[in-house]
Formats: C-alpha cells, structure tokens, sequence
C-alpha cells in the first residue's frame, strides 16, 4: 500500500508504464539481425541485373522469399521503432506528436504488408 | 555589475561539433532517409508483383540522373547507418567509450562506409543494366 505518487498522478495514470527497456530492446534485436540481412540483400540486388524475368526469377526461389520476407518485418519494425523516437524528440506538441506517431507507425505498417504481399504474389503467382 | 566573460554553455551554431556528435545526428537523418527510401523501393517491389510492364516502366527512372542519385544517397545512408549502427551495438555491451576509441570507430565507420558503397556501386556495374 505505499504508494508514493500523489492521488493526482495516479488518476492521470503517471508513473511507470511497465515496459522500461522493452523499446531499447526489440530496436537492438532488431539491428542485430539486420546486419546479415543488409549486407545480403545489398550485395543481391547490386549483382543481379534489373530485368523483370530475373528479379522476380530470383525472388521465386524459396529462401530468397522467406528471406526478403523476414528483412521486410524487420526492417519496417526497426524503422517504427526508430521514426517513433526521432518524433517523440522533436515535436513538442502533444497533439502533433500523438498524431505523427499514429502516421507514422500506420505507415509502417501498411508499406511492410505491401512489401510481404508482393513478394508472395511473386513468389507463388506469375 | 554583468560580467560578459563568463564561460558560456556550447552555443549550436558557434559550437564546432566533434566528430561523433556529427555521426550521432548522422545517425537520425540517415534512419529518416532510409525509412522514406524503403518506400519507394516496396513501390519498385509492388509493381513487379503487378507484372512486367509496370515493373519495366520504372526501370528509365531508376536509370535516369534522378534514379542514381537516390540509389547512391540510399545506399551510402544504409551503409553508413549500418556501420554506425554496429558501433552503437558495441557500445551497449560496453566497450569502446575511451575518447581516441570513440574518434578511431567514428572514422573507421565512415572509411567503411564509403567503401562498402564504393564496392556495391562497383558489383552493379559489373553485373550490368
């Protein structure tokens, strides 16, 4: 029973949110398995020639597609948690912030399914 | 009884920026750069799910002037968030805090950043249109 925040600060629910380290975290995770992936998908790209046949010749392969899947996840979770920060630091307007924050992260997610969906179309269809 | 002498805070604009705190913002802009680019390579993605037409209609535009400069500015932004990115994984575990060390890796990112891209623009060269 000691709580040592004032009945104000509980009823607007400050305090602890209970997940200190947990963005730190997963944007580390997150870093660290993009390294293997960055340097493949760099050095992929640069030595494949553009033409339709071939990108999408090679994308059909299976572990190119599971691939590129998991770089796309992880990429645009990465840069989720990346942009929320960059947002979070520089605009002070709570209103603003909170609703760059909503655009940004439903951008994030939109954009990251689009890119899961068209590798699969490729993958699977024509 | 205002004494102008006195020892003022770094001011932004007068304050000459080490090394580090130059790749620290780097950092930021590079990761907002690579985010909206990531756009427009799942756009380039998108219409090769779409077919070979739509796909080949953009291909002139990654090829034209306009098209190489955001490859390149994309690609050296990756590498350079990248190799910075790993500095900053090492510093989390600890290591590397000692002044030289941090200036050492700051220009050892940037050396291998240039590099990294000088050798992907060389592979796609090789490789061909």
């Amino acid at each position: 029973m000691t709580d040592l925040r004032s009945p104000l600060a509980r009823v607007k629910g400050l305090g602890s949110a209970k997940d200190g380290t947990t963005h730190f975290w997963r944007q580390r995770l997150t870093a660290l398995l993009l390294i293997p992936l960055v340097l493949w998908i760099g050095f992929s790209l640069a030595a494949l020639p553009v033409d339709h046949a071939t990108l999408t010749g090679w994308i059909q392969q299976t572990w190119v597609t599971i691939a590129l899947i998991l770089l796309i996840i992880v990429t645009f979770y990465h840069a989720q948690l990346g942009l929320q920060v960059v947002i979070e630091d520089y605009v002070a307007s709570h209103a603003r912030r909170t609703a760059l924050l909503l655009v940004s992260n439903l951008a994030c997610l939109l954009v990251g399914t689009i890119g899961v969906v068209s590798v699969l179309k490729i993958s699977f269809g024509a | 009884m205002s004494n102008n002498n006195h020892p003022t805070s770094p001011h932004l604009q007068i304050y000459r920026l080490p090394l580090t705190a130059l790749l620290s913002i780097a950092h930021r802009i590079t990761g907002v750069i690579l985010a909206l680019g990531c756009v427009l390579l799942v756009w380039i993605l998108a219409s090769a799910a779409e077919g070979a037409s739509a796909y080949q209609s953009l291909v002139p535009h990654l090829e034209s002037w306009y098209g190489q400069i955001f490859l390149l500015g994309f690609v050296f932004s990756l590498y350079l968030h990248f190799c910075n990115g790993v500095r900053h994984l090492f510093w989390d575990v600890g290591y590397g805090f000692e002044l030289e060390v941090v200036d050492i890796t700051a220009k050892l990112a940037i050396a291998l950043a240039v590099l990294l891209t000088i050798v992907t623009w060389v592979v796609a060269g090789v490789a061909g249109p």
